[in-house]
């Protein structure tokens, strides 16, 4: 970025949007002046750097999680006893309809795209992603669709059919208030988001390698996340037409999944499932690559059978697209079909078994360093096997039938989603929080965050097996005591249990949070290489420079990082350390590239991603309102494609001494 | 990496010259031919043969734009290899769905 | 491997340009939306409601011109892209324009007939075969629309760049985008036109 062209940061920038903007006409048609600032909020406003966005991501998705969270401790509280009064059914139906939309779309999934921001630059020994103002647009995609999505609950109530809509229930009879409508064109605008990340991420990691780094010598996580954008890919236009279809026949009168007019409302639960379960893999592979980053560190091993894992990453990401039925056995598919998705089904927990024997054998004699982040993914296989096994249960058909729309559903998925994803997401957070602040959270708390969480999701989620046998229908906001049942098995003491456990899940959050901000007030930095880590990311200060790399290193093994630290001993056979960290950077910063070019920030992907909340309110409201918006896209679009990747010198404000291509030993 | 990349380049420079204007008017001609014949379907009576001509011809349009206007025949395979899989991804899942339907059956 | 590649302007792993990786990826991506959307139709076109089936208002011989229309814009598109590779700015400008005029008939010729077929009774909410096909085509319609406004752009940002060929990657860009608005109509035609219920 400019930075590093201008070591000494222009001060007087005139302020957008207070100040009315300088505009230099003759190069832009008319466009604003190009933001330059590196420091203060317009920085991150504006910012195309590809670390700044991941933990824009990243924030924002954890607000979401607090949120989403919220949601599920009322849900909780309302069924913790036999007529629950927390909430009234309409309320209900928002709340676990938004809990899941927010966890899934607006956490799960960007606190990962987050980390994908932020690492795969890093891991393959780039400088930024390949379209870094496609990247800036994306972020602000997702919070703009965030934004929309949880606007209905001021503006007559949230979306209220399930997180999976389906028809009847997504229809103007059974849902009139506007929550739906939000509920489609947000989740629109961030498939945005996620579209123009997957193409970019991928470009990145076929283009923008580091010397010497084939595909078989990246890091895990780059692969599976790889394997993610594929899948966000081809999903995403599946559920845009799903989405588009909806709003359509809830905004323009058209019937697409109104039986009354003679349609098929199974043709929405195709839609939406052959997006959605390849959106299973989108939340959780991110998470088996964050383990297998961490299991290799803390094991103080490499990854056992690394091309294993990365081809049943692949395999998963395949046969993902084969098996979406499964979730549409009890819809009367007919036997062929179901028998095929069944079969198919079955099929796919191999490469995950897979996966879980490699994690294992990872561990096995290595020496085993159980700091936070190793917890967390050790967790993760445990609590993993535990949902994917009863999810083998649901591969039988029969016995699927028994548990449709049961709490032993909403039991798996949790266990696979929250015991999975999510603890995956934790175990990254404590190792990569390092990297990206320059701090090391707090083990103890980190100890008690870890041990809150698991015997709270244990408590909350492990109920949910008995309640769903014994029938428990989900998504039903109150149970009668005169059904709960007797003896071991009876709901009233095991919902009881769960909710209890909610709050202890809560408790373990909170510690989190209570980490991130005695973390933020600590004065001690962390050091350099404090796990001892393996892959490329590490080979940066912490957090990275700007420019990520001094010189772009010319890579030579799987896990480069380790092996520029140490070296096999001939006659032992054993590993002996040659260089530590510091010598390792400081070799680096030696060859420090003479030019570095970095993209410059830019206004138009904050003000594209800003036209397109307006013309979704339009839709819903107005159809002027959703031409002012039209209008702001145009005109963004319009300074974009004139505008060049990097500023040029007319932009600073202090004219440049020695025009644009500045080179510069600072770094 | 280095073959992929030798071969990479090696292609790009190839596409610089693509195909001359000539080819690019034969294979327009060849199309519009075929949608004639196409549209001739209307017309005339083509008995069984009527649908499998049909898909067969709109196959051949689509792989003669997408190879020669495209130029995926002459670019890094790479390309085929992103665009086909999309796109057969997409007839594969979407077939498949029709079918549950019994769509193939009426 | 960066030594083989540093002659050039963009080194990358693959000796590939991003935007063009990009590009096709995007245009993997679209092949899902259109197949659903097609699908849509397939599976909806024969239910009709009280309003005119597909046999009663499709006009073959008009829709067959507006096809050819579009076909013919593939020609002149890849023109373009051929004169942009030989830095020919005069040449690429009077291509871009005709495909842009080519493709503004074909999305005339389309506004026509949705005006027809309202008038014979089809409106988007008549049945599911008008929803379906409406949102088919008009998806299409729109694809087109954004091409021509691309193509026209192109043309204003290339006569006033000073060097001549400075965008034959954007040209390149855009024909990749054309053609494939292109090969879905190819395939709208046969399956959506000329296959009966």
């Amino acid at each position: 970025m400019a930075i590093i062209e201008r070591p000494t940061p222009v001060l007087d920038i005139p302020a957008l949007p207070a100040a009315p903007p300088a505009i230099t006409p003759s190069r832009t048609f008319g466009a604003l002046k190009r933001p330059v600032a590196s420091t203060g909020w317009k920085s991150w406003l504006f910012t195309v750097d590809h670390k700044k966005i991941g933990l824009m991501y990243g924030a924002t998705a954890l607000f979401f999680f607090i949120v989403g969270g919220l949601e599920a401790v009322l849900i909780r509280l309302q069924l913790a006893a036999p007529e629950g009064k927390v909430l009234n059914a309409d309320l209900y139906n928002q709340m676990f309809t938004m809990h899941a939309t927010t966890m899934v779309f607006l956490f799960v999934m960007p606190m990962a795209a987050g980390f994908a921001n932020y690492f795969i630059p890093l891991q393959i020994g780039a400088r930024d992603v390949a379209f870094p103002r496609i990247n800036a647009f994306g972020f602000w995609c997702f919070l703009g669709g965030g934004i929309v999505i949880n606007l209905a609950w001021f503006l007559g109530g949230a979306a209220d059919g399930g997180w999976f809509m389906y028809a009847p229930n997504s229809g103007p009879v059974f849902s009139p208030s506007n929550g739906i409508d939000f509920w489609a064109l947000g989740l629109q605008i961030a498939g945005i988001a996620s579209l123009t990340g997957a193409i970019n991420l991928i470009v990145t990691v076929l283009n923008m390698r580091a010397p010497g780094m084939s595909l078989m010598k990246m890091p895990v996580f780059t692969w599976l996340v790889t394997v993610v954008q594929f899948l966000l890919l081809f999903a995403i236009p599946v559920i845009t037409v799903a989405l588009f279809l909806l709003t359509f026949q809830r905004s323009f009168g058209a019937q697409f999944f109104d039986v009354a007019a003679g349609a098929d409302p199974l043709l929405w639960q195709h839609l939406f499932w052959i997006f959605g379960h390849p959106e299973v893999y989108v939340l959780i592979l991110p998470s088996f690559g964050i383990v297998s980053e961490v299991l290799p560190v803390f094991s103080r091993k490499p990854l056992f059978g690394y091309p294993f894992v990365v081809f049943s990453g692949a395999a998963i990401g395949f046969v993902g697209w084969g098996v979406w039925a499964h979730h549409m056995f009890a819809s009367g598919l007919g036997p062929v079909s179901v028998a095929v998705f069944s079969v198919a089904t079955m099929a796919i927990a191999v490469p995950t078994g897979v996966k879980i024997i490699n994690w294992t054998l990872t561990m096995w004699g290595g020496k085993l360093v159980f700091s936070t982040a190793m917890k967390f993914a050790v967790g993760l296989i445990l609590l993993f096997t535990i949902g994917g096994l009863s999810g083998v249960t649901h591969s039988v058909a029969p016995s699927d039938t028994q548990q449709t729309d049961t709490y032993y559903i909403v039991a798996h998925f949790h266990y696979v989603l929250f015991g999975g994803s999510v603890f995956g997401l934790f175990a990254g957070f404590y190792y990569w929080w390092p990297k990206m602040f320059g701090k090391l959270l707090n083990e103890r708390l980190g100890s008690l965050n870890f041990w809150f969480m698991v015997i709270g999701m244990n408590l909350t989620f492990g109920p949910m097996h008995i309640l769903g046998l014994q029938g428990q229908p989900r998504r039903m906001y109150q149970w009668t005591e005169a059904r709960a049942g007797e003896g071991f098995f009876n709901i009233a003491f095991w919902n009881l249990v769960a909710s209890i456990g909610s709050l202890v899940l809560t408790l373990g959050i909170l510690f989190f949070l209570i980490n991130i901000v005695v973390t933020a007030r600590s004065k001690v930095r962390a050091p350099l290489d404090p796990w001892n880590a393996r892959s490329l990311e590490w080979m940066t200060s912490n957090p990275p420079k700007e420019h990520n790399f001094d010189s772009i290193p010319k890579v030579e093994h799987l896990d480069e990082f380790f092996h520029r630290k140490y070296e096999e001993d001939p006659v032992t056979h054993t590993m002996r350390g040659v260089a530590t960290a510091e010598q390792v950077l400081a070799e680096l910063e030696r060859n420090a590239d003479p030019h570095i070019h970095m993209p410059s920030p830019s206004y138009w992907p904050l003000v594209l991603a800003v036209g397109l909340p307006v013309i979704a309110l339009g839709v819903i409201y107005s159809t002027m309102v959703a031409i002012v918006g039209g209008f702001i896209v145009l005109y963004a679009i319009y300074g974009w494609a004139l505008e060049p990747a990097t500023a040029v010198a007319s932009d600073f404000d202090t004219p440049s001494t020695n025009g644009h291509a500045v080179s510069t030993t600072h770094g | 990496m280095t073959t992929e990349t030798i071969e990479g380049t090696h292609l790009e420079t190839e596409q610089e010259h693509g195909m001359s204007t000539r080819g690019y008017i034969v294979v327009a001609l060849i199309l519009a031919a075929i949608t004639a014949l196409e549209v001739s379907t209307y017309y005339v009576d083509f008995g069984p043969l009527f649908l499998p001509s049909l898909i067969v011809m709109m196959v051949v349009k689509f792989v003669m734009v997408v190879s020669f206007f495209m130029h995926l025949r002459f670019d890094n395979k790479i390309f085929s290899w992103l665009f086909y899989s999309g796109l057969l991804l997409a007839v594969g899942v979407y077939v498949a769905a029709l079918s549950t339907f019994h769509f193939f059956l009426r | 491997m960066a030594e083989t590649t540093t002659h050039d302007a963009h080194v990358s792993s693959t000796g590939l340009s991003n935007v063009k990786l990009g590009m096709w990826l995007f245009l993997g991506s679209e092949c899902l939306l259109f197949g659903g959307l097609i699908s849509t139709y397939m599976l909806y076109r024969g239910r009709v409601s009280d309003g005119p089936t597909p046999e009663q208002i499709y006009d073959i011989p008009f829709t067959s011109v507006s096809s050819f229309v579009l076909l013919m814009s593939s020609l002149t598109m890849v023109l373009a892209v051929s004169a942009a590779q030989k830095k020919d700015d005069r040449g690429v400008n009077l291509w871009l324009t005709t495909t842009a005029l080519l493709g503004a008939t074909f999305v005339g010729g389309q506004v026509y007939e949705f005006t027809a077929f309202y008038n014979e009774g089809l409106g988007f909410s008549t049945s599911l075969f008008g929803s379906s096909f409406y949102t088919l085509t008009g998806f299409h319609g729109v694809h087109v629309t954004v091409g021509i406004i691309m193509l026209l752009a192109l043309v204003a940002i290339n006569k006033r760049s000073s060097v001549p060929g400075s965008k034959s990657e954007t040209v390149e860009m855009i024909g990749l985008y054309w053609h494939f608005v292109d090969i879905v109509w190819i395939i709208i035609f046969t399956l959506v036109y000329l296959i009966p219920v």
